[in-house]
């Protein structure tokens, strides 16, 4: 039971402090005046005695000091001792405390801002049951690893898997929904109805889908998202059962889907309305050759790994292979884990960032070591005094790094409050660009974070000035009367300089290239002129679906005079299939001359995009040869495509392809070559060089099939528009944050559709350079973020490097005074100040580009560079060219106003 | 700052203990007593002796009362708890094993 005693004396200890210290005080002063009165005894006379029972005793303070210690819980107490001196230390010189205090906080805050996205995007597990065991499932083809699959590879692979527990199927789709209000477009998905429950999610209400509302010839039925179910139901459970009318059809709803369920994944974007895919009533549903955008996701069984999902997947996919070869030869399969397809791209991206962040702080503390170093000059005397009146150095250093760890997790606390603050606001204005960003937030692990990190930086700043105070010859400060000038302690200062320069050199750099990056890219040539140019999409009245092809055609051609004659529109065309940077369509065909390919995948392939002849107006894509599609091209003329220059050089190699025709897989006629077109940027201004799929090739939407016009009428259309005047105040692009909105052009093309017919959606207006600036977030995510750190950076340097030059002079103006008196000119003082300041920050900048070259290299290594190299010359002189002048800058203040010391004031000091 | 190892903490402990076995002492005499009763060979540092006096008392190996001391003043006067003297015939015990047995090294090897 001694532990028990211990810990009950040690808490009685504490609450009795006052009476046990006066105690022990009457307990120390009795043991010396017994002393006294034996010596006395001993026949010395009164002084003597007390002379001799005083050395006998020995220092009276360290015997309290340790006796205390002896009462448990003796190291809380020194804490607290030292945290109230701290304190008080703090207090006494505010300007300091606010000082170190901001500059901690802001690079605790902005590490504890990336940590916490780091930590929800990448730590984080998905929030699903048993995450680990979802896959994302797609079918891999000769040109895409990850292709979509057909929706009856889809079953066979879910009846013949031996290692999934359930696999499920899905594609994004946006619904009309009518008969509540306005019409709208709602984001919805088709499914398969084994969707959630592979995911875990449960309904808020109602019930899941069942396997019978996934057969055939069941009645529709359909789930809705909470907030759905709010703004168009009022959130009474009485929804249930209700119907729900999209694309001009009734579903029943029977669930709906909490507003946790928050998944976007590929194609995959958890919307407002989800239905059982076999209500799609899609012809393509039954067609092996048809992938149709649908991509999987599979819940593994316990204990199955990865490998054998995908062995098990491949072996299903081998055997369609060999028994459907004309639609399946060539195609396997292909799993991801779940995680890893939501985040996989941002990863590379957020580890730099924590990097760059890291450096930041790493900046923070040098400047606040420095700080302390400053101020601890003036306090080599009272450690001193504290040293010659017995207090050890490891007691010296624990004083000191109590102080700093008191002013980092004040720093910190406060740096916390930044991050709050900071993600939200950088969250909200950096859209789209960070997958999971809705689950960013401050949970337990940011916190201990912030905590580990505050403590950390508070011993790595706080450790070189206790070292320095603690190593003082006592002998010697004493007698210096305070003033710590050796030369050691210039030192010291100086390096540290010399490594804030060097760091935020690095981190300028990082910051350089991908601003570098951004330009480059935004000077790429797309293929064609987006600006002015206004994109949107068009849903039609469902009703239009069965009136018949010439019908739809007669609709589409008011559709289209409509647009045209909206005022400021100088030319536009509806579009189907493949659109640049924003949807893909591809097709396969062969040569005119050449045998029929066994199968589809020994087939050549081509993006598909299908336009009217207005598209080569609007997009400004340059035609090469030949001609465009005319309005004379229709359904009655003989089928016409036009090419671009890279399928030109590849199949038609110093040939003139216009008179050569190419059959497309699935058509019954063959199709001529009118024209050549220039190449567009399909898949982004950085990664277009490197796509296998590069080949082009244009249809006229007049000419597609009777049978294609329903199906264009059902899925939507979109539709680009030149305009006269700027679609948008195109700012600064590079360094733009949101793309840019759509402008005024909107309002009137919405107006003059539905005067049209009222049932018509006109959605998703964006202009084509917030499409590419979209294409571009994640790197522009990451520029803004490398930029901000490094403008941080160069302002914690420049304030340190000022502080660290306005001490050094400050202890110099003694010396400088005596030059002045003995004839110094003004410039010989002033070079002799720049001069050190200078050294240091030249000593600095080749550092720090020694180290960027080092670095920046992990830029390369994630690809997150286009058209620069990591040692890019012009970036790395350029910042190694404004970092010395800021360096100089802030030598150059303090030095003037040492110019200004009066030599007799100066004198006067000692 | 001396740092006392193990050996000579739980030495001094043992003293001490064994010092106040008899009757209650304040902190002096029991200096002057070690000092006297081992010939003036162990001298005792106030430094150590309170230290480990209160360490005592806090591990109920002994409890102080203040009384009226020789000369009539207030003093904090120490003695054995149960618990101190276990302490004590246990600690005796080790420390006559080990002496015992560096005397027997010393003799034979």
């Amino acid at each position: 039971m001694g532990w028990l005693n211990a810990v009950v004396n040690s808490a009685r200890s504490l609450f009795r402090r006052r009476r046990e210290e006066q105690a022990l005080d009457a307990e120390l002063q009795f043991h010396v005046e017994r002393q006294i009165e034996q010596n006395i005894g001993a026949g010395m006379s009164p002084e003597e005695a007390r002379y001799a029972a005083a050395r006998a005793f020995g220092n009276a303070a360290v015997v309290r000091e340790q006796t205390r210690e002896s009462w448990g819980l003796g190291t809380f107490d020194v804490w607290r001792q030292d945290l109230k001196y701290g304190m008080r230390m703090l207090a006494k010189n505010p300007g300091f405390a606010v000082i170190a205090i901001l500059t901690l906080a802001l690079g605790i805050g902005a590490n504890t801002a990336l940590f916490s996205v780091v930590n929800a995007v990448l730590l984080n597990p998905l929030p699903f049951p048993q995450p680990d065991q979802l896959l994302t499932l797609h079918e891999s083809k000769p040109n895409f690893e990850q292709g979509a699959i057909p929706y009856l590879n889809f079953l066979d692979w879910q009846n013949q898997n031996r290692t999934f527990s359930s696999i499920a199927i899905s594609r994004g789709f946006a619904f009309s929904l009518t008969g509540i209000g306005e019409p709208e477009r709602l984001q919805g998905e088709w499914v398969s109805a084994s969707l959630f429950g592979t995911l875990g999610v449960k309904p808020q209400l109602g019930r899941d889908f069942t396997s019978e509302d996934d057969q055939s010839g069941a009645g529709p039925v359909a789930m809705i998202s909470a907030s759905l179910w709010k703004r168009k139901f009022g959130g009474t459970p009485d929804v249930l059962g209700k119907a729900i009318r999209l694309d001009g059809r009734d579903y029943t709803i029977v669930g709906v889907i909490p507003a946790s369920f928050n998944l976007r994944v590929g194609n995959f974007q958890a919307g407002d309305v989800y239905a059982p895919i076999r209500l799609w009533g899609h012809p393509g549903l039954q067609n092996r050759m048809a992938a149709l955008g649908l991509h999987g996701i599979g819940r593994m069984k316990p204990g199955v790994t990865l490998e054998q999902a995908g062995a098990d997947l491949r072996r299903i996919a081998a055997n369609l292979a060999s028994a459907y070869p004309d639609a399946n030869r060539g195609t396997s399969a292909n799993v991801m884990p779940l995680k890893q397809s939501v985040v996989g791209s941002v990863r590379p991206l957020l580890l730099v960032l924590l990097g760059a962040v890291g450096l930041v702080l790493l900046i923070a503390c040098v400047n606040v070591a420095n700080l302390l170093l400053a101020r601890s000059t003036g306090r080599t005397r009272e450690f001193a005094i504290r040293a010659a009146l017995g207090a050890g150095r490891a007691r010296v250093i624990r004083q000191l790094l109590t102080e700093s760890v008191l002013l980092a997790v004040a720093g910190g606390a406060l740096g916390l409050l930044l991050a709050w603050w900071g993600t939200r606001v950088g969250l909200a204005a950096l859209p789209t660009a960070l997958p999971r960003a809705e689950e960013v937030g401050l949970d337990g692990r940011v916190l201990v974070f912030a905590i580990a990190i505050s403590v950390l930086s508070g011993i790595l700043f706080g450790l070189a000035p206790a070292l320095k105070i603690s190593n003082a010859e006592l002998h010697d400060v004493l007698k210096e009367g305070g003033r710590g000038s050796s030369s050691a302690h210039h030192r010291v200062h100086n390096a540290l300089v010399v490594t804030e320069v060097a760091l935020a050199l690095v981190l300028l750099a990082g910051a350089g290239l991908m601003l570098r990056t951004l330009a480059r890219l935004w000077s790429v040539d797309p293929g064609f002129d987006a600006r002015n140019v206004l994109t949107f999409d068009l849903s039609f009245p469902p009703s239009l679906m069965k009136a018949g092809s010439a019908a739809i055609r007669g609709y589409l051609r008011n559709v289209d005079d409509r647009i045209e004659s909206s005022p400021g529109v100088q030319a536009a065309s509806l579009l189907f299939g493949a659109f640049p940077m924003s949807s893909e369509d591809d097709w396969t065909f062969w040569l005119e001359g050449q045998p029929k390919p066994q199968s589809a995948s020994e087939m050549n392939w081509a993006l598909h995009y299908v336009v009217e002849p207005g598209y080569l107006k609007t997009m400004h894509i340059p035609l090469e040869r030949g001609r465009f599609f005319s309005d004379q091209d229709d359904e009655r003329s003989p089928l016409v495509v036009v090419i671009d220059s890279v399928l030109a050089s590849k199949f038609f190699p110093n040939q003139n392809p216009v008179g050569r025709r190419i059959m497309f897989n699935g058509y019954d006629r063959p199709a001529e070559i009118i024209g050549v077109v220039g190449h567009v940027k399909q898949w982004g201004l950085d990664s277009d060089d490197q796509n296998t799929l590069r080949a082009q090739v244009y249809e006229s939407l007049r000419q597609q099939d009777d049978g294609v016009m329903p199906l264009m009428i059902s899925l939507g259309l979109g539709v680009a528009v030149r305009t006269s005047s700027s679609v948008a105040p195109v700012s600064a692009p590079a360094v733009a944050i949101m793309s840019p909105p759509a402008g005024g052009m909107a309002e009137p093309i919405s107006r003059s559709l539905h005067g049209l017919n009222g049932e018509m959606v006109v959605y998703d207006f964006e202009s084509m350079n917030g499409i590419i600036s979209d294409s571009l977030a994640d790197r522009r995510f990451s520029m803004i973020l490398l930029g901000a750190f490094a403008a941080l950076a160069l302002v914690l340097a420049s304030v340190g490097i000022y502080g660290v030059t306005s001490y050094l002079i400050g202890q110099r103006t003694q010396e400088i005074g005596i030059r002045v008196a003995l004839g110094a000119q003004r410039r010989d003082v002033l070079r002799l100040v720049l001069g050190d300041g200078s050294r240091m920050a030249l000593i600095g900048v080749a550092a720090g580009l020694v180290a960027a070259v080092g670095l920046t290299r992990f830029l390369t290594k994630y690809s997150l560079l286009f058209g620069v190299t990591a040692t890019d010359p012009l970036t790395l002189a350029g910042v190694a060219f404004l970092l010395t002048l800021v360096a100089l800058a802030a030598c150059y203040i303090p030095a003037r106003r040492a110019l200004r010391v009066d030599p007799v004031v100066a004198l006067r000091y000692e | 700052m001396d740092h006392k190892t193990d050996l000579l903490q739980g030495t001094l402990d043992l003293l001490i203990l064994r010092t106040i076995a008899l009757a209650p002492m304040h902190g002096w005499a029991i200096g002057q007593r070690i000092q006297q009763i081992s010939k003036e060979v162990l001298q005792v540092q106030q430094g150590s002796l309170y230290p480990a006096l209160h360490r005592l008392e806090h591990r109920g190996l002994v409890k102080a009362d203040w009384g009226p001391s020789e000369n009539n003043r207030r003093a904090k006067f120490y003695s054995l708890t149960k618990a101190g003297r276990k302490q004590l015939e246990a600690e005796r015990a080790s420390w006559e094993r080990l002496a015992a047995a560096v005397a027997q090294v010393l003799e034979t090897a």
